[in-house]
C-alpha cells in the first residue's frame, strides 16, 4: 500500500502536496477528484473520506490525512530523512515553520483564493487588500531573511514553510494583485522555481 | 454600465448558465452585456430569464433555449439562430463540459487565441506543442454564406499530448483540425479523435460577455473516448484553459484592434486575419477598439 492523493490539477492546496512529493521524488496515486465543475467533494462519498468537504486528502496505509499543511507535515516527518523540509529537534525553527503554515492556511488565502474556478464571482476590493496585505508580511519576512543572507522564509535551505506559501503568493498574480511592489516576494519565487525537480501546475508556469 | 447599442451584438444567442447551476425553485443572477439577467427555475423544473432593474426587480422576460447542454439567452430581437452541431446528437459520444471560466478579457480576444495554433508550443509546452516542432502548416479559411461561417481547415499540428485519450499512448502524433466560427463570439474546433479513425471531437467555446472585457466562457464538448474518465478529460481540457486564460489577460489592449498594422499578423495568423475581416464586415463594435474617424 503507497501514497495516495487525492486530487484536482487546479487546486493550489493539492499542488502544495504534490510539489512535496517531487521534491522527496516519492511515488504515489492520483485519485482524480471532479472539484469543478462536478463538485464532487461536496458528494456524500466524498464526505465521508473528508467531512469538511475539502481537498486535498493523503492516505498512507490506514493513516488519512486532510490539509495540506498537516500532510506536508506529515510528508516531511515521515520520508524526510534528513529532515531538512522540517527541522524538528530546532525548537526555534520548528516553530517558525508551524506559523508560517498557519499563515499560509488562513491569511495567505484571501490572496488567491479559488482564483481557477470561481467562475461568478468576482474578486471584491476588501479580498485582494487581504490578499495584499498578506504577501505584504510575507515580502517583509523575506526582505528581513535577505538582510540576513538568506533566501527562505525559515532556516538555510527550504522548508514546507517555502511550500505551503508558494502556490498562492504565486497565484495571486493571476487575480490580478501586481507583484511589482513584492521584489522579495519575486526573488524568493524566483529561487524556488530554480529547486531540483520544482514541478509546475495550470496558471503556475515554469518560468514567470 | 449600458447596455450595448451594437445591433450585431444584441443579435446573436449567448451562454448564461449550465442548467445544474439554476437549483429547483431557486434564481441564478448573472451578467449579459451589461445587462443583469435573472434566471429562475419553477416548481416544474421550468426556467425563466428575465432582465433586472438596477433595484433588482425583475422587468422584461427574455428568451431561454437549452443547447449543448448549455442554456442560451439573448437581449435582441430576431436573433441570429444558434449553430447546428451535429455530433452533439451522435450516440457514441459524450457530452462534457468543463464549467465556466472567467477571463477579463474582450469575447474577440478569447475567440482570437483560440484560433491560433502558433501559440501551442509555447503555452501548452509537452502537451498541445512541442518546443522543437513550431511550425504552422499551411492551411485555408473558407466562408461558408449559407450559414455565414468562417471555417479554417486542413490545420495540422504536431502534438505530444494531444488529448487525455492520445496520453496513453506516450508518443506524439500528427493532430487535424478544423476550426468553426459561430458567432462574433463563440467558435469551435473538430480534432481528430484517438482510436476513432476519420472522426473527430468537437469541442465548443461559447463566451457570455458579462461587459467588453469581462467573460465567462463555457466549453462543452462532444467526445469520441473509451477510456478516460470524465474527471480525466475535464483536468485535461480546464489546464489548457487556464494556460490560456494567463496569456490572454496579460494582453493589451484589453479591446481588440481592428485597423491595419496595429498588430502585426504574421502566416499563422490567416485565421485571425478572416475572423477580424468577418466581424468588421458583419458590423460588430464590441470588444473592439473603436476606429478614430469612422
Amino acid at each position: 500500500m503507497g501514497l495516495k492523493l487525492y486530487n484536482y490539477g487546479l487546486s493550489g492546496n493539492c499542488y502544495k502536496v504534490r510539489l512535496l512529493l517531487g521534491f522527496l521524488k516519492l511515488d504515489y496515486e492520483i485519485v482524480p477528484v471532479d472539484f469543478y465543475p462536478g463538485l464532487e467533494h461536496k458528494q456524500p462519498d466524498f464526505l465521508d473520506i473528508n467531512p469538511l468537504g475539502q481537498l486535498p486528502i493523503l492516505e498512507d496505509g490506514r493513516v488519512r490525512l486532510r490539509d495540506s499543511q498537516a500532510i506536508l507535515s506529515y510528508i516531511a516527518k515521515k520520508y524526510d530523512p534528513s529532515a531538512s523540509w522540517l527541522p524538528d529537534r530546532d525548537a526555534t525553527k520548528f516553530s517558525q515553520i508551524m506559523m508560517w503554515l498557519a499563515f499560509a492556511g488562513n491569511n495567505l488565502v484571501a490572496a488567491a483564493a479559488d482564483r481557477l474556478v470561481d467562475s461568478s464571482a468576482t474578486f471584491s476590493a476588501p479580498e485582494i487588500d487581504k490578499g495584499r496585505q498578506a504577501l505584504t508580511i510575507l515580502d517583509d519576512q523575506l526582505a528581513e531573511r535577505s538582510m540576513m543572507g538568506h533566501s527562505w522564509i525559515v532556516g538555510e535551505t527550504p522548508t514546507i514553510a517555502d511550500i505551503a506559501c508558494f502556490p498562492d503568493a504565486a497565484l495571486s498574480n493571476y487575480v490580478g494583485i501586481d507583484h511589482e511592489a513584492f521584489p522579495h516576494l519575486r526573488n524568493w519565487m524566483r529561487d524556488f522555481r530554480r529547486l531540483p525537480n520544482f514541478l509546475t501546475m495550470p496558471g503556475i508556469p515554469e518560468f514567470a | 454600465m449600458t447596455v450595448t447599442s451594437d445591433m450585431t451584438t444584441l443579435r446573436q444567442w449567448y451562454p448564461v448558465a449550465y442548467p445544474n447551476q439554476i437549483r429547483p425553485e431557486s434564481t441564478y443572477d448573472t451578467t449579459l452585456l451589461d445587462q443583469r439577467i435573472r434566471l429562475s427555475r419553477d416548481d416544474h423544473s421550468q426556467i425563466t430569464a428575465h432582465r433586472l432593474a438596477d433595484d433588482n426587480s425583475e422587468m422584461a422576460t427574455i428568451p431561454i433555449v437549452q443547447r449543448f447542454d448549455t442554456l442560451f439567452s439573448t437581449l435582441g430581437d430576431s436573433p441570429r439562430p444558434l449553430p447546428q452541431i451535429a455530433e452533439f446528437s451522435e450516440d457514441d459520444r459524450r457530452i462534457i463540459h468543463c464549467g465556466s471560466f472567467r477571463v477579463r478579457t474582450s469575447p474577440c480576444r478569447i475567440v482570437e487565441n483560440f484560433l491560433d495554433m502558433a501559440h501551442f508550443c509555447f503555452v501548452h509546452t509537452d502537451v498541445l506543442g512541442s518546443i522543437d516542432r513550431p511550425e504552422v502548416l499551411s492551411y485555408k479559411t473558407e466562408y461558408h454564406p449559407e450559414t455565414d461561417e468562417i471555417w479554417a481547415v486542413d490545420c495540422q499540428f504536431f502534438q505530444p499530448t494531444a488529448s487525455k485519450s492520445a496520453a496513453a499512448s506516450g508518443q506524439g502524433l500528427m493532430a487535424h483540425y478544423s476550426y468553426r466560427i459561430l458567432s462574433p463570439f463563440s467558435v469551435m474546433l473538430y480534432k481528430s479523435a484517438m482510436n476513432f479513425a476519420g472522426r473527430f471531437d468537437a469541442i465548443c467555446l461559447f463566451i457570455q460577455p458579462l461587459s467588453e472585457t469581462d467573460c465567462l466562457c463555457y466549453m462543452p464538448m462532444a467526445i469520441l473516448d473509451n477510456v478516460s474518465t470524465k474527471t480525466d478529460i475535464i483536468d485535461f481540457q480546464q489546464s489548457i484553459f487556464v494556460q490560456d486564460g494567463i496569456i490572454l489577460e496579460n494582453q493589451r489592449p484589453k479591446l481588440m484592434p481592428l485597423t491595419p498594422r496595429s498588430e502585426t499578423p504574421t502566416r499563422a495568423d490567416l485565421s485571425s486575419i478572416a475572423y477580424r475581416r468577418w466581424l468588421k464586415s458583419s458590423g460588430v463594435r464590441f470588444g473592439l477598439q473603436s476606429v478614430e474617424g469612422s
